[in-house]
Parts: structure tokens; C-alpha cells; sequence
């Protein structure tokens, strides 16, 4: 496929986000109000008890592949077979992102497989939060 | 318990699958039109209205309707079933007596159909899912299914053995689109869409839709072949597949599923027939275990040993399902119409004296999710 993928709009709820990533960073935010839980994405109050007190924190960039299909079909971006893959962050949340530096395949994408967050530069104001196989 | 709420009209298109001459709005009218025949009634007898996708000013208007009640939940696919609960609500309240609610969609012919629902750039999925190439429901609906089969040691022949038994049902309907028997090895051997899932684990694409007229029961007696409502629920989780809770079990389907199980006021044993709104192959798994009719990861078993098919002690998808049947895009009014055909004793695979009939729905990706229980009883 030609085209280029379909690229995030940052708002003022996700913007450090953005630029935390932009900078290398994979920021998440956590409850600072005694529930303490980290979340995912990004928002200005914590999803768990409503508390509008959260900080922000880098992420580790370790993760686990959690589930994932291959897609056959072409999309603006992605030259199929692509995997859609939801990983698990050592931290707790959950994201979608994609695995790369990786053969796109059943026998290479195995669920459980620790992973290590690799960011792609999109444009100036976007990189993208990928993961690679840690065969560290 | 007595039921205080019936269905007294439920028509599809007169067509379905291919329907080349109509328009969305179209298909809504047929179906409109045929259920308002189906109940006896004329346009200016409904004073409730329900309907997603296309607006429900524009049907009241196109159908010469004057409302006095209005719903246009718009969750997906089983939009419809919340409008049942909805609707029966309002009756109860007395905000309106008679409720039509209508689906029509021209989901294959693409003929004046409302726009696919893609995310805007700054929307959650659009700044974190569809970046990376989560685009439209076979990249998305499908990505759960990994983790359960993982979860549960559930191979790919199980998501197989959906087709092969909806398409085992559908060769017993006359309007289904796909009657010929399928094996195993022939879905597996179908083309890939998005690993797991193969050609034939996913729906169709079909043009198609369905109307319901809702009375009180008081008023239901007056009406040919009543079907009461005995309990009602829905509920939702996440639009966004990555931030579903647990990707081995569906919240919403447990949730709506204990609402609808509780105000019956009856148990899984009493249940006759089930629908389970299929897009994909997967659901109906999870619907059985989030539903309750069998343990969390036995669902596989409990289909291979052919529970669900014809000669099965419960009938699941009677139709066809929407991999066999017909899917418009939101398939939840074929569920609710082939529920009330059971309960009705007309369907094509009539299920032998069937009292109960549970039809469940779900909108989006797991994202949303209904369930409405069905009697020919008036009372329990």
C-alpha cells in the first residue's frame, strides 16, 4: 500500500503524551490520591476512583505480548501481513501497537513473549510507541 | 410474573441478502411496513419510535409517524435490543403505548448508506488504535480471540466448528444466503482475513432489515401470536479492543446477561433456544460462557458435542447466524427476529415447543451489549 498510516491528533488530555514520546518517553500516568494505579490512555483524572489528583511517569518499555490477529487485508500504511497486537506493560495497563523487527507470523509472534518498547518517528510532532521481541 | 410488554409485529425486508432496488431508508420502510401488516396496524396507530443508524426524525417523517416518544441509541449492532428494553420502559411508563423500532441497511449494494464510523484523528482509537492498522472489525473485533484460545487451550478447528454448525442451520432456512454444508478442514482451508480468522469465520455482508411493533399486554391480547418480553438487560465496556478488561471474557455480555436472567426470574434450564449475535466465529464462545450456559472455557466442548445443533438440547443461531444467514452490518434485528419466530412457532428450524427464547446482541467490539428474553407465555 501506498499512503501513510492514519497518524494520532494529540488533544490537551494526551498532548505530554505525545511529546513525552516524541522525546523517547512512554509516559503513563498514575492515581496519586492512595489508589495509586497506573492507567492507560491518558486522561486528566484517574479512571479507577475519579480523582482528578495523577501524575505523570515513564514507563519501563518492558511488556508482554497479550493477544494480536494478522491482518491479510491492506490498510493506508501497512503492506500485509501486518499483526494488530495489544501488548501488556509491566506497569499493568494495556495498548495497541504493533511488533516490529519481527517476521509477522504465528510461529514468530507467540503470546506471553517479553517485549521492549522501540519508538518509530512518524513526523516532527509524532513517534509512534512500537515493540520489539526482548531477547535480552 | 406476569409480562407486561409484547411484541405484536416483526417483519424482516421482504428480500434479503441482495437487495439492489432499495435504499437504506428503503429497507427501513419495507421492514417498517411489513411489520405494521404483521400486527395490523397503520403508521398512524405508532406513537413511540426507535432506531439506529439513520434518524429517527427522518423515519417518523418518512413513515408518517407522530411521535410522542423517541430513541435513537446508536451502540452497534445490538442498538436494537437496547431499543426493546428502552421501549418496553416507556410503555410501562405510559409515555407512549405502541413502539415501532426499524433497521434497514445497504450493507453489500452500499445504496445510500449511512458513513462507515472512522475515527476522527483525536478520537482515543484514533490517536491509539488506528495508527497501528486497527482498522474496521476484522482488525478489531478479532483481537481478543488469541488470548482466550491461549487461555483456555482452544484451537482453531473450535472457531471452525462455529461455521460448520450455523451453517448446519442455515441449510434449514429457506432465505438463508449460504445453505450448502461446510466441513472443518473447508473453513480452515478458506482464504485468511486476520489470523485467526479465515473467510468463512467471518460474516457475511448483506443488504437486509427488520421492523418489531410493542404493545402493552393488556392490549397484546387483541393481536394474532403475542410474544411477551421477560426480562430485559444491556451494558457496555470500552470502544477501544485493547482496553477491554479481560480479552478470555466479555463484561458487558456477563453484565447485561445477569439483568436479563434476573428480571425473568428464571434460570439457564429453562431456556429453550438461544441466539447469539455472530460476526465472527468467536462470539458465540463467549457468549455461552458470559451468558452462563456453560463454564468459563467450555464452550468449545460444549459445541463440538453438538449442544447447539440441530437435535441439541439448546439450539443456538437457528437461522443461520450472521456467518450463513445474512449481516447487514448491524445484525442485532435478525437475532430479535428469529427469537420472536420461535417463540412465535413459525421459524424454518422450529425448535419443538419452545416456551423461552434468549436473544443477545453486541455493538462495536464487545464494546456494547444487550439481552433480551423472550416467552410465548403470558405469565411465569
Amino acid at each position: 500500500m501506498s499512503d501513510t498510516r492514519p497518524l494520532p491528533e494529540p488533544t490537551p488530555e494526551t498532548a505530554a503524551f505525545w511529546k513525552a514520546a516524541s522525546a523517547g518517553v512512554l509516559q503513563l500516568q498514575r492515581c496519586l490520591n492512595g489508589c495509586e494505579r497506573a492507567y492507560f490512555p491518558p486522561r486528566n483524572f484517574c479512571p479507577h476512583c475519579g480523582s482528578r489528583n495523577v501524575g505523570a511517569f515513564a514507563a519501563s518499555g518492558r511488556a508482554t505480548l497479550y493477544s494480536y490477529v494478522i491482518s491479510h487485508r491492506p490498510a493506508p500504511g501497512f503492506t500485509p501481513p501486518y499483526a494488530v497486537a495489544v501488548v501488556e506493560l509491566e506497569e499493568g495497563p494495556r495498548m495497541m501497537s504493533n511488533i516490529v523487527d519481527c517476521e509477522q507470523t504465528p510461529e514468530a509472534l507467540l503470546l506471553d513473549m517479553p517485549l521492549k518498547l522501540v519508538f518509530q518517528r512518524q513526523t516532527d510532532a509524532i513517534s509512534l510507541p512500537f515493540f520489539t521481541p526482548d531477547r535480552g | 410474573m406476569r409480562h407486561a410488554i409484547a411484541v405484536v409485529g416483526a417483519a424482516e425486508t421482504t428480500d434479503m441478502g441482495h437487495i439492489p432496488d432499495l435504499s437504506q431508508i428503503g429497507l427501513h420502510a419495507d421492514a417498517a411496513l411489513n411489520a405494521l401488516a404483521d400486527a395490523g396496524l397503520k403508521p398512524s396507530d405508532i406513537d413511540g419510535f426507535a432506531t439506529a443508524s439513520e434518524s429517527p426524525v427522518a423515519l417518523c417523517s418518512h413513515l408518517g409517524i407522530t411521535p410522542r416518544w423517541i430513541d435513537g441509541t446508536g451502540v452497534g449492532g445490538c442498538s436494537f435490543l437496547m431499543h426493546v428494553r428502552h421501549a418496553a420502559a416507556a410503555i410501562e411508563a405510559g409515555l407512549c403505548s405502541t413502539v415501532l423500532i426499524t433497521h434497514g441497511e445497504s450493507g453489500r449494494s452500499r445504496i445510500a448508506p449511512s458513513p462507515l464510523p472512522i475515527p476522527t484523528p483525536g478520537s482515543l482509537e484514533g490517536q491509539f488504535e488506528a495508527p497501528f492498522g486497527a482498522v474496521w472489525a476484522p482488525t478489531i473485533f478479532t483481537v481478543p480471540a488469541l488470548r482466550y484460545m491461549k487461555h483456555y487451550g482452544v484451537g482453531e478447528e473450535a472457531l471452525a466448528n462455529v461455521a460448520v454448525i450455523q451453517r448446519e442451520w442455515a441449510a434449514l432456512n429457506p432465505r438463508a444466503t449460504l445453505k450448502a454444508p461446510v466441513s472443518v478442514d473447508e473453513v480452515l482451508g478458506s482464504r485468511m482475513i486476520a489470523y485467526p480468522f479465515r473467510l468463512l469465520m467471518c460474516c457475511l455482508v448483506s443488504d437486509g432489515g427488520g421492523a418489531l411493533v410493542l404493545t402493552s399486554a393488556d392490549r397484546a391480547k387483541d393481536f394474532a401470536r403475542p410474544v411477551y418480553i421477560a426480562g430485559t438487560g444491556e451494558s457496555a465496556e470500552a470502544t477501544m479492543i485493547s482496553q477491554m478488561a479481560d480479552h478470555s471474557s466479555s463484561r458487558a455480555f456477563r453484565v447485561s446477561g445477569e439483568q436479563a436472567f434476573r428480571s425473568a426470574g428464571i434460570g439457564h434450564a429453562d431456556v429453550d433456544h438461544l441466539m447469539i449475535y455472530d460476526a465472527f466465529a468467536h462470539v458465540p464462545l463467549y457468549g455461552l460462557e458470559d451468558l452462563g450456559f456453560c463454564k468459563p472455557g467450555e464452550a468449545a466442548a460444549f459445541m463440538a458435542e453438538r449442544h447447539t445443533a440441530p437435535g441439541g438440547r439448546l439450539p443456538v443461531n437457528t437461522n443461520g447466524g450472521g456467518l450463513s444467514y445474512a449481516h447487514s452490518g448491524m445484525y442485532g434485528m435478525y437475532v430479535l427476529q428469529e427469537s420472536i419466530r420461535q417463540m412465535r412457532g413459525i421459524a424454518p428450524a422450529q425448535v419443538a415447543d419452545a416456551k423461552v427464547s434468549v436473544a443477545h446482541g453486541v455493538g462495536g467490539w464487545f464494546s456494547a451489549s444487550s439481552t433480551i428474553i423472550f416467552t410465548n407465555q403470558p405469565s411465569f
